[in-house]
């Protein structure tokens, strides 16, 4: 059995259990989906996900102060205080409406560029990988070059060339993940294509684009998908940090890094108020590791 | 053996010289050039073309390339625009601090990520496993710089045990006053080596264990050492380019940590060249620990065909 755990790709073999649950009728989806629903900290992960999602995108209708201002008088208030329950900031700005509001940068920040990169890269890849030859060099060579620079370096250099910014931190992230989205995309393509189904389409006579469509797209999907999940939890950790550096978003708006970068004087009166901001990047990193981790275990047809 | 080496180090070339192209451009990228920095914009228009002139930076991109690629060749790295020294010095300075941080940082993840993957792996779905792959999502999921600073809060603030700060005297540690500095750092940063080696050798290990040749190997009888020598070995190639991948990180990507803890390396060069907008020194910094990545790779591919005679071909 060709696997290789550590690039991400999925072997394409069926094994005992799966061919018994395919000649039971189902799909490959739905063992997926039925082998997901057993799975408790996937569950979990997920539904903490969701209401780090629902709570910012729904952010005007929990928070009852605006993010962005403050008053001398209630700065740095401790964590359960009347009306401020999460405290209030360096500036004496609501936490808990910092945080659900800062929820919606850093998401952006970590979820758009891992999307982009999966679009830009994914398409790359199964480019190269399914044509070969002189494309297929041209492309996995120049990514090569990309693959030389560290990646937080590269998205350092970027935003650090280009001035800080949110759009900055989007482009800076996205030329970052491309390299191992096109070179996952390029491996799982080309393992596709070498198998007998694709031959027998070819020889019956389908057409390139159909082919592609039909038979190489749907099953490279799924392993490509995963990787790109697994991107998200260092995305959110990179913008937040670029963030914290200065390079990403702007003073006064709310979000997570920059929140921990303007707290970081305040360690020192009020620990659990500065520490705040770090572990939301951490909640919601975390989960979209496991979540990533429990969508790879269902995928992976050995289990 | 030594054909493959060769062959890995020639292709490290275009590889540089397509390094140095992004590197070129990304100079070229910048809003504005040195003359829009360091000539004030009341000054005649006369006074910034001389100055384009003598420094070529009227020519046309190539030529540019071409002269900057050749003073890089022969070792100059460019001048400060901040403080008018040579960038070469302050970068090699810094660069020494950085290794100072990265090599026990990465001894310490490294071990620990190995000890606690493969742990993880022999002992699969027991409380040990779950405990020991929870620590490693965790050092994977964590960001570093935040438990910088909350190691900072605990141990410097709270125990007032150990400095938060810098690197104490300069030099390498030798002293207990030098060492002291570099605990809290070296932590920090073993946490994302640690967590990415543990998950690669928990799974790499599982997927050796079902191989045929462990159950044949345990069958004829063999030590279970001697077949824990077979696994590991098996394991290691691809533990190893990880562990290149993530000395690379450690070298180039500490700016995070560095920030936190105001270290005096690379990463904080490169934190204080941004905000000052030196771009000579930061284009220098990005282009000399891009170079060390490539070479640390070519040196991880060839370490990798020395355990697995089938990665020659």
């Amino acid at each position: 059995m060709a696997t290789t755990p550590a690039d991400g790709a999925l072997p394409l073999l069926l094994p005992d259990e799966a061919l018994a649950r395919a000649r039971a009728g189902n799909s490959y989806w739905k063992n997926v989906w039925e082998r997901l629903r057993e799975d408790k900290v996937t569950i979990a992960v997920t539904l903490v996900l969701l209401a780090i999602i629902l709570l910012a995108v729904f952010a005007p209708l929990v928070v009852w102060h605006d993010p962005l201002v403050g008053s001398a008088f209630t700065r740095l208030k401790p964590i359960g205080t009347e009306r401020h329950w999460l405290g209030t900031d360096e500036v004496g700005r609501d936490l808990w409406a910092r945080m659900v509001y800062g929820g919606r940068l850093s998401l952006l920040c970590g979820v758009l560029p891992v999307f982009l990169a999966l679009l830009a890269g994914g398409s790359l890849g199964i480019l190269a990988g399914f044509t070969g030859g002189f494309l297929n060099s041209a492309i996995m060579r120049s990514m090569d070059v990309l693959y030389a620079f560290p990646s937080i370096l590269l998205a350092i250099a970027i935003c650090g060339i280009l001035g800080s910014g949110l759009g900055n931190t989007i482009l800076a992230l996205t030329v970052t993940f491309i390299p191992p989205m096109v070179r996952i995309s390029e491996s799982v393509t080309a393992q596709v294509r070498s198998l007998d189904f694709v031959e027998a389409a070819r020889a019956s006579g389908s057409r390139t684009l159909p082919l592609l469509r039909y038979h190489v797209l749907n099953n490279v999907l799924g392993p490509i998908l995963v990787f790109a999940a697994s991107l998200i939890s260092i995305s959110m950790i990179l913008a937040a940090g670029l963030s914290f550096l200065g390079l990403g978003a702007t003073p006064p708006h709310p979000e997570w890094g920059l929140m921990l970068n303007n707290l970081r004087p305040a360690i020192w009166v009020a620990p659990m108020t500065a520490a705040l901001p770090g572990v939301m990047i951490f909640l919601t990193s975390m989960s979209f590791n496991l979540m990533s981790d429990g969508l790879r275990q269902a995928m992976d047809v050995r289990l | 053996m030594w054909v493959y080496a060769l062959r890995r180090l020639l292709y490290a070339i275009p590889i540089l010289l397509g390094v140095s192209l992004v590197v070129f451009s990304l100079i070229r990228l910048a809003p504005g050039d040195a003359a829009d920095l360091l000539i004030p914009p009341e000054a005649p228009k006369e006074v910034a073309a001389a100055f384009r002139a003598r420094f070529g930076l009227d020519q046309p991109l190539h030529v540019q390339y071409v002269k900057w690629l050749r003073q890089v060749l022969s070792g100059y790295l460019g001048v400060s625009v901040v403080s008018n020294r040579a960038v070469a010095g302050d970068l090699f300075n810094a660069l020494g601090n950085t290794v100072v941080l990265a090599v026990p940082a990465a001894l310490l993840g490294f071990t620990l990520g190995v000890g606690l993957g493969a742990l993880s792996a022999f002992n699969r779905g027991t409380n040990l496993d779950k405990v020991f792959s929870a620590t490693a999502i965790t050092g994977v999921s964590l960001p570093h710089y935040w438990m910088g600073i909350v190691l900072v809060a605990v141990f410097s603030v709270v125990l007032n045990a150990l400095p938060a700060q810098g690197m104490g005297p300069p030099g390498l540690p030798k002293t207990w006053e030098q060492l002291r500095h570099l605990i809290l750092p070296v932590v920090t940063l073993s946490l994302i080596p640690m967590g990415v080696v543990s998950r690669l050798v928990r799974a790499s290990v599982l997927e050796i264990l079902s191989h045929e040749f462990v159950g044949a190997l345990q069958a004829k009888g063999l030590w279970r050492r001697r077949v824990l020598f077979h696994i590991m070995k098996n394991a290691a190639p691809s533990v190893l380019a990880v562990m290149g991948l993530q000395f690379g990180y450690l070298l180039g990507g500490s700016i995070l940590v560095e920030t936190v803890y105001n270290w005096p390396g690379s990463g904080g060069l490169m934190n204080l060249a941004i905000f000052r907008r030196d771009v000579p020194t930061l284009s220098a910094t990005i282009l000399v620990i891009a170079a060390i990545f490539v070479l640390i790779n070519v040196l991880v591919d060839v370490l990798q065909a020395v355990i697995d005679p089938r990665i020659r071909r």
